[in-house]
C-alpha cells in the first residue's frame, strides 16, 4: 500500500472554489497517514502547476497522486502525462472530480457540496493506495483508416490519410459522391462552384493510389477495437457494366418510363428510375434506383450495359480508425409551416438554390414569373418551442448569397428578409453589405412574433411586426416565400447506432469536449468531422476534416498502438472452471486451460476489452478488474460513508 | 449536533458507467440541475459489471441505497449489456430479501450520456423513497 501520495485540489478559477471549501478538502485529506503532500492550486491544468507536480513527484519520490478538479473527460489524461513525466507510472495516478459533481452539481448547497468533495477525494486516495504500477499491452496497428461519407468533408479527410500514408476506405452511401455541397451552385467567396470543388477532390483523391472509393456502400458490422476494427461492407449494385458506352446510356435514361421526384434536387424537378444526378457527376455511371424501377426492361433493349444480375456485394476490411462524415439533413418544415404544402408558392432554401440553378433568364416557378422574394429566416433553427434550440450558422449567409446571385441574374428582382436578426460573421459580413447596397429590404422580428404567411385571393401576403421601424405591421405581396431552413442530423443514424457514437443536445455526433478535443469520441478510433458534428460551413468543416485526420492518423501511425491494461484478472486458486465467464464474454477473451491438471479460465490480454461482464457471473469470485478490484472498490465505499 | 436535520438526507451510491451515465451526471452539474449531495458516484466501466457483493458492502456499510445507473442499449461492450445488467439487479435484489434487506433499496435505470434530466429525477425520487421508508 502506498505512503507517499500526493493530492492536488483545484480552484478552478472559481468554479470549484466558490463553492467548495477547497482549503477544508485539502486539510481533511492531509490528515490521512499516507498523504505526504496535499496542495490547492487555482488552475491545476496550467502549466505552472504542472511543472510543480513534476517537481513534486519526481524530488519528493511520490508514490501516488492524486487531482481533484473538473471531470475526467477532460483532464485525466493531462495529469496522467504529468504523472508519467516525473518518472511515475499513470496507474499511480486517480482523478476525482468534485467540478461536475461536487461544486457546480451543489452550487445550490455549499456546505453540501464541501462535504461531498472530502468524500470524493477520500475514495480517490483510497483507490491510489492500493492501485499499482502497470504496463499497456502493445498491439498491431492497422495502418487503415474508413472514412465514412464522400461529401466535402470525407473527400478532404481521405486525400489528407492517403498523403499522411495510410490505407484509405472511403465509404459512400450514395451512389454520387459529394453530398450537400455538389448540390450546391456558386459559393461565396471565391464564386467557385460546389460542383467545381467536388471535382477537384475527386481527381486528387482518385488519383491517389492509396484511396479506394466504395459507393452505394453502407457498413453493416463492426468489431475488434483501435487499432484493429474490423468492418462489413455491404456494397449495392448499380445495375450497370463498368465499361460504357455514353450514348446508349443516354437513350436507357430517356426510354425509361418510371418518373419519380428527383430528391437531387429536392423534389422540384423529376428523374427517370435510371439516373444520374446531373451530367458530369462522379462517378459517370449511372445508377437504377431498384426501389422504383419496374424491371419493364426497355433500357436493355437499347443499351447493353444495363446489367440486372448484379447482386450485393459483401467486403470485409480491416481498419484501425474510424472517421464519420455523415453530413446533415436540410431541416423540413412541418405541413403548413409558415404556408408549407398548404401555399403553392412556398419553398425551401435549398429548392430555391436548385429553382436559380434552372432558371436561366427569368425566375419562373409554377409558370409564374417571380418578382417579389420573401426570405423567412431560422424556420427549423433557434426554436423556442421545438428541438432545435441551436443556431444554424450558415444559413444567414446561405440566403444573402442566393439572394444577390438571383439579383443579378434576372431582372427587376426585389428580394425581402424576414429575419430575427443576422448572422452573417467574419469575412461573411461583406455580403451582407453588398446586399444592402443592392437593395434589398431587411425587416425584423423577435421569435415569438413570427412574420405570417397568408393566401388572400391569388395573391400570397408575408406580414410582420417589423421592429426596425417601431413595430409598423409591413405586408408584402411575394411571388416566391423562401423558407430558410437549417441543418438538422442526419435522420438515418444507423451508423451512428452501430458504433455507439454518443450524440449531444443537439442531437448531432458529440466530441468529447468542445473545445478541447472536438473531433474524438468516446469511442477510442472513432473521430467525427464536418457537419455530422453540428452546423458547420465549408471552411469549418475543412478545418474539422483536417483535425480529425490527423487525429486518426496519430492513432495508427505508429503502426503499433498501447491498449489499455486495465483487463480482467483470474485468481487461480479459486477459479474451477465452469463457463460461466465464457458464456457472458461478447469477445470470445476466456477460455479453458490445464494448468497443472487443475481446468481454469484464462483471460486473452489483446481481446479482452475491460468491460468486466465476466465478474459478476462467477460463482467463486474468482475474476477481478484490474483497477476495479473489490479491494479498491470496497475501499472506496468507505472512504464515502465515513464520517469522520 | 441540534442544527441538523432530523430527517437527514438518504446516502445514495450510484454506480456509473464511464462511457454512458458519467457524461450524463457529468452534464447534470454543468447544467446546474441540482440534486441531494448525498449522491455520490463510483465509475466502472460497464453497468452489467457490478458485483453483488460490492452492493452489498455498500448497503452494509451505511448506504441507504445503491443507483445502478445502467448502460441500456447504449452499451459499447454490446446490447447485452441490458439482460446482464438486469440479471445482477434482480439476483443482487433477492440475496437482500434472505438478508431481510428491502430489496427497493437497490434500483436501476438506463441513462444515455444525455440523460441528465432523468438521473437527476431518479436520485430525487430515490431520495424521498429511502427517505420515507426508513423511518
Amino acid at each position: 500500500m502506498k505512503k507517499k501520495i500526493g493530492v492536488y485540489v483545484c480552484h478552478c478559477g472559481g468554479n470549484i472554489s466558490d463553492y467548495v471549501d477547497v482549503e477544508k478538502v485539502r486539510a481533511e485529506i492531509e490528515k490521512d497517514e499516507s498523504v505526504f503532500l496535499s496542495k490547492t492550486t487555482m488552475f491545476a491544468c496550467a502549466d505552472s502547476n504542472q511543472k510543480d507536480m513534476v517537481t513534486d513527484i519526481a524530488e519528493k519520490q511520490l508514490d501516488g497522486a492524486v487531482v481533484a478538479s473538473c471531470s475526467p473527460t477532460l483532464h485525466l489524461l493531462t495529469f496522467s502525462a504529468v504523472a508519467e513525466r516525473a518518472g511515475l507510472n499513470k496507474y499511480n495516478y486517480i482523478h476525482a472530480n468534485i467540478r461536475e459533481q461536487a461544486s457546480w452539481a451543489h452550487s445550490d448547497d455549499k456546505v453540501g457540496a464541501t462535504k461531498k468533495a472530502i468524500q470524493i477525494v477520500k475514495a480517490a486516495v483510497a483507490k491510489v493506495k492500493r492501485s499499482n504500477a502497470l504496463e499497456p499491452f502493445r498491439v498491431a496497428a492497422t495502418n487503415a483508416v474508413a472514412v465514412v461519407g464522400a461529401g466535402i468533408a470525407g473527400l478532404r479527410s481521405a486525400i489528407q490519410l492517403a498523403e499522411s500514408g495510410a490505407q484509405v476506405y472511403l465509404i459512400e452511401r450514395e451512389f454520387f459522391v459529394g453530398g450537400r455541397v455538389a448540390q450546391w451552385d456558386d459559393l461565396f467567396v471565391s464564386n467557385e462552384t460546389g460542383k467545381e470543388l467536388i471535382t477537384r477532390l475527386y481527381d486528387r483523391a482518385m488519383n491517389h493510389k492509396n484511396i479506394t472509393l466504395f459507393t452505394g456502400a453502407e457498413i453493416i458490422e463492426n468489431s475488434g477495437s483501435v487499432g484493429n476494427i474490423s468492418l462489413k461492407v455491404r456494397i449495392s449494385p448499380r445495375h450497370m457494366k463498368l465499361d460504357c458506352n455514353e450514348g446508349n446510356l443516354g437513350r436507357a435514361i430517356e426510354v425509361c418510363p418510371v418518373v419519380v421526384p428527383d430528391k437531387f434536387n429536392f423534389n422540384i424537378t423529376t428523374r427517370k428510375a435510371i439516373y444520374h444526378n446531373f451530367p458530369g457527376e462522379y462517378p459517370q455511371l449511372p445508377v437504377i434506383d431498384m426501389e422504383h424501377c419496374t424491371r419493364c426492361g426497355e433500357c436493355e433493349k437499347v443499351c447493353e450495359n444495363v446489367d440486372f444480375s448484379q447482386k450485393d456485394e459483401f467486403l470485409n476490411i480491416k481498419v484501425g480508425s474510424v472517421l464519420l462524415a455523415t453530413g446533415f439533413d436540410p431541416y423540413e418544415p412541418k405541413d403548413d409551416e409558415f404556408g408549407y404544402k398548404t401555399i403553392d408558392n412556398v419553398v425551401t432554401l435549398p429548392q430555391f438554390k436548385r429553382l436559380v440553378h434552372y432558371c436561366d433568364d427569368k425566375l419562373v416557378y409554377k409558370g409564374k414569373e417571380v418578382k417579389n422574394i420573401a426570405y423567412i429566416y431560422c424556420v427549423g433553427s433557434r426554436q423556442v418551442d421545438g428541438e432545435n434550440k441551436y443556431c444554424s450558422r450558415y444559413c444567414c449567409t446561405a440566403t444573402i448569397h442566393a439572394a444577390i446571385t438571383a439579383k443579378k441574374k434576372y431582372k427587376d428582382l426585389y428580394n425581402f428578409h424576414f429575419n430575427r436578426g443576422i448572422r452573417t460573421y467574419g469575412k461573411q459580413e461583406v455580403l451582407y453589405d453588398e446586399s444592402s447596397r443592392l437593395g434589398d429590404i431587411y425587416l425584423q422580428s423577435f421569435e415569438d412574433h413570427p412574420p405570417v404567411v397568408s393566401k388572400e385571393g391569388d395573391k400570397t401576403i408575408v406580414t410582420i411586426n417589423d421592429i426596425l421601424t417601431a413595430d409598423k405591421t409591413l405586408e408584402v405581396e411575394a411571388d416566391l416565400v423562401v423558407l430558410v431552413t437549417g441543418m438538422v442530423p442526419r435522420q438515418d443514424n444507423s451508423i451512428g447506432s452501430l458504433l455507439k457514437i454518443p450524440r449531444g443536445r443537439d442531437n448531432f455526433f458529440n466530441e468529447i469536449h468542445m473545445k478541447l478535443r472536438p473531433v474524438e469520441t468516446v469511442i477510442d478510433g472513432v473521430t467525427i468531422a464536418g457537419a455530422s458534428q453540428g452546423p458547420k460551413n465549408i471552411m469549418e468543416s475543412m478545418n474539422s476534416s483536417l483535425a480529425a485526420a490527423t487525429k486518426s492518423f496519430s492513432l495508427i501511425a505508429a503502426g503499433e498502438l498501447a491498449l489499455s491494461p486495465t483487463i480482467a484478472k483470474i485468481d487461480v486458486d479459486n477459479c474451477l472452471w465452469c463457463g460461466k465467464c465464457d458464456d457472458a464474454c461478447p469477445f470470445n477473451a476466456l477460455t479453458k486451460t490445464d494448468v497443472d491438471g487443475k481446468q481454469i479460465a484464462v483471460v486473452n490480454g489483446s481481446v479482452c476489452k475491460g468491460c468486466g461482464m465476466c465478474m459478476p457471473v462467477c460463482p467463486s469470485n474468482a475474476i477481478e478488474l484490474i483497477g476495479y478490484t473489490d479491494d479498491q472498490i470496497e475501499s472506496m465505499i468507505d472512504a464515502l460513508v465515513s464520517t469522520d | 449536533m441540534g442544527a441538523e436535520k432530523v430527517n437527514k438526507s438518504p446516502k445514495i451510491l450510484v454506480f456509473s458507467t464511464e462511457k454512458i451515465s458519467d457524461p450524463a451526471i457529468d452534464m447534470a452539474g454543468l447544467l446546474k440541475l441540482h440534486y441531494p449531495p448525498t449522491v455520490y458516484t463510483i465509475t466502472v466501466p460497464c453497468s452489467s459489471g457490478i458485483k453483488s457483493k460490492w452492493i452489498l458492502h455498500a448497503l452494509e456499510q451505511g448506504f441507504d441505497g445503491v443507483f445502478i445507473a445502467a448502460d441500456g442499449t447504449d452499451c459499447p461492450y454490446g446490447e447485452s449489456c441490458v439482460d446482464k445488467t438486469g440479471q445482477l439487479v434482480g439476483a443482487t435484489q433477492e440475496l437482500l430479501k434472505q438478508k431481510g434487506m428491502d430489496p427497493a433499496r437497490l434500483k436501476m435505470a438506463a441513462i444515455c450520456s444525455v440523460c441528465s434530466e432523468p438521473f437527476v429525477k431518479h436520485v430525487k425520487s430515490f431520495t424521498n423513497y429511502l427517505m420515507n421508508s426508513s423511518n
